[in-house]
């Protein structure tokens, strides 16, 4: 009994997701939906299969995620550390906190045009606007996160002679590690997102370039096919997100029951 | 009648002759040593007793004429005060008085405005290893498990040695089952404990208490209470408590110091034997310092109604 209330819990999240499969496949066979506006699931999971065979989508998927990854690193590392100092350093604030604000405001989508001039088709242009948008989120969480660490807590480092590195390590980037880690999720989010519409602008590799590749003969199952990788993709992204904070914030009430502190 | 108290010690000693220490339950506090009948508060726990482990021992606190303000307004001004090495001092008074800026200066974490303020003759700059703060809530990181945030007390010392160490400091309060849980798991009582044992683990020689019990329930304040004097009975450590809880004070201290409006309103030496038990003795002191605190509140209510019947 108590074993498949459990399973049916953990089943449950895939519920409606099946649900929209199976509506799918029946709307689309039956002709409900004519195939020239949405191909069937067994059409795209062809395709699918297809693709995996001849190497398109590992290719597509590597080009895409080295793509998405270097933007990260870039673009998170640089919003981590203009947070760390303005978390930290008045003078950094001061200096750069307002010109961080302002660019913030601009929708780096709307760089797109510009960034074509600057850079062309290439991969330069996509990892720009890949880390120009995780840039703010990682920042503003960071600059957060730092800003709300228990002055009590610097204190009591200050009391037990902590030095700045110390007080750094021990006690600042932890406490703003949950907020820091809420930046990386809102990040990832915006990775995909930049990288979808950079690569269907202008690109000629990678998992949009498959999609409007495919666009341009009618192939409406691999179009379809492309949009559910990048959900896959997304979903896995956010999961290690999750994976991270279930490992660095082990000490977190909310974290605790799923992984207790290590034993010495 | 503060003066006569602050000036005096036989005097304060002839107002509770009754209650003098009897020598025999000396013996059983450690480190009590018989007191001369014209100087009764001098000698308490002046000469460390013969079993005092080396390195340990208290500092001794010496103020001369010593303010705080800030801005233009001035929370203590012109504060002279002896703390003997290895004394437990309570500081007592009404919130604001000044208690808690006090036991700052006290420790180096702010600077005094004017006056001198010294630790064994050395002029305090900052808070230096030798000195332990305990605030009201127990500040332990979260993100470290209890032997962990032990270890924050020690500086400078090899992995396996403060190891050893923190394990025995948490020996010392009775948590060391608890060594390698988070502390958000912890109760509040076993919190203070853990940061007591962080405060104890480096060996300090001067402790500094701000209302360390206050957010705790009655029970286990009463058994931190027991805690901290027997600690500081085997450890010789200077002790400064501020509360405003003057049964804790009385309970737990040598001598009880009450601020009001940032200057010394009273100073008496409690010359009760420990472990204190709430006897008609404890409440005679307990009495006699409420009454002050209490005077305090009620010659401002006082001036307010004269000054309204003025109008």
């Amino acid at each position: 009994m108590n074993r498949w209330s459990r399973v049916y819990a953990s089943s449950l999240p895939l519920f409606i997701p099946l649900l929209i499969l199976v509506m799918w496949q029946l709307t689309t066979s039956t002709g409900m939906i004519s195939d020239r506006t949405l191909p069937t699931l067994v059409d795209v999971f062809q395709a699918g299969v297809r693709l995996t065979l001849d190497g398109t989508l590992l290719e597509a998927i590597t080009v895409s995620t080295m793509r998405a990854g270097t933007g990260l690193l870039i673009g998170g590392g640089i919003g981590f550390v203009f947070g760390l100092l303005n978390g930290v350093l008045g003078i950094a604030d001061k200096l750069t906190d307002s010109t961080l604000q302002m660019l913030r405001n601009i929708p780096h989508l709307a760089m797109i045009p510009l960034v074509i001039v600057w850079f062309g088709i290439g991969e330069t242009a996509k990892i720009f606007l890949v880390a120009l948008g995780v840039m703010f989120p990682i920042y503003l969480n960071t600059l957060h996160g730092i800003r709300s660490v228990d002055p009590g807590l610097i204190e009591m480092g200050r009391v037990y002679g902590l030095s700045r590195w110390q007080l750094y390590r021990k006690v600042i980037l932890p406490g703003a590690m949950p907020s820091i880690l809420v930046g990386l999720r809102f990040a990832l989010g915006i990775m995909w997102l930049t990288l979808i519409v950079s690569e269907t602008i202008a690109a000629d590799q990678g998992i949009g370039y498959m999609a409007m590749n495919a666009r341009e003969f009618f192939q409406l199952d691999v179009v379809v096919f492309a949009i559910i990788i990048y959900a896959l993709l997304g979903k896995l992204s956010d999961t290690m997100a999750k994976w991270l904070e279930r490992r660095w914030l082990r000490w977190h009430p909310h974290f605790a029951k799923t992984a207790p502190p290590p034993k010495a | 009648m503060a003066s006569t108290f602050r000036k005096n010690g036989a005097a304060a000693e002839s107002l509770t002759p009754e209650y003098r220490v009897a020598p025999e339950r000396h013996e059983a506090a450690k480190g009590l040593h018989v007191q001369e009948q014209d100087a009764p508060q001098r000698s308490i726990r002046q000469a460390a007793p013969a079993g005092a482990v080396s390195g340990e021992g208290g500092v001794a606190l010496r103020l001369r004429e010593v303010s705080k303000r800030f801005g233009t307004k001035y929370v203590l001004s012109d504060l002279s005060l002896d703390i003997e090495p290895g004394s437990f001092v309570a500081i007592v008074g009404r919130s604001g008085c000044g208690k808690s800026t006090l036991l700052r200066l006290l420790s180096g974490l702010d600077g005094a405005s004017e006056g001198e303020l010294t630790r064994d003759g050395k002029r305090v700059k900052d808070i230096d290893a030798d000195t332990r703060f305990m605030f009201q809530d127990a500040r332990l990181l979260p993100w470290q498990t209890v032997i962990d945030n032990v270890k924050i007390g020690l500086a400078s010392v090899n992995a396996t040695e403060a190891q050893r160490r923190a394990e025995a400091a948490l020996e010392l309060v009775g948590l060391a089952d608890r060594a390698n849980e988070w502390p958000s798991v912890l109760s509040g009582g076993q919190r203070q404990r853990v940061a007591l044992a962080r405060a104890l683990v480096g060996q300090p020689h001067l402790l500094l208490f701000d209302e360390p019990l206050g957010a705790l329930d009655a029970l286990t304040r009463i058994d931190m209470q027991q805690l901290i004097e027997s600690l500081w009975t085997s450890r010789g450590f200077t002790a400064v408590l501020v509360t405003h809880d003057v049964s804790e004070a009385v309970a737990l201290a040598d001598r009880v110091i009450l601020i009001d409006a940032g200057r010394i309103a009273l100073d008496i030496p409690i010359t009760l034997a420990r472990p204190r038990v709430k006897d008609s003795g404890f409440a005679h002191f307990e009495q006699l310092i409420l009454n002050r605190v209490l005077q305090t509140g009620d010659n401002a209510s006082g001036n307010r109604e004269r000054s309204d019947f003025d109008i």
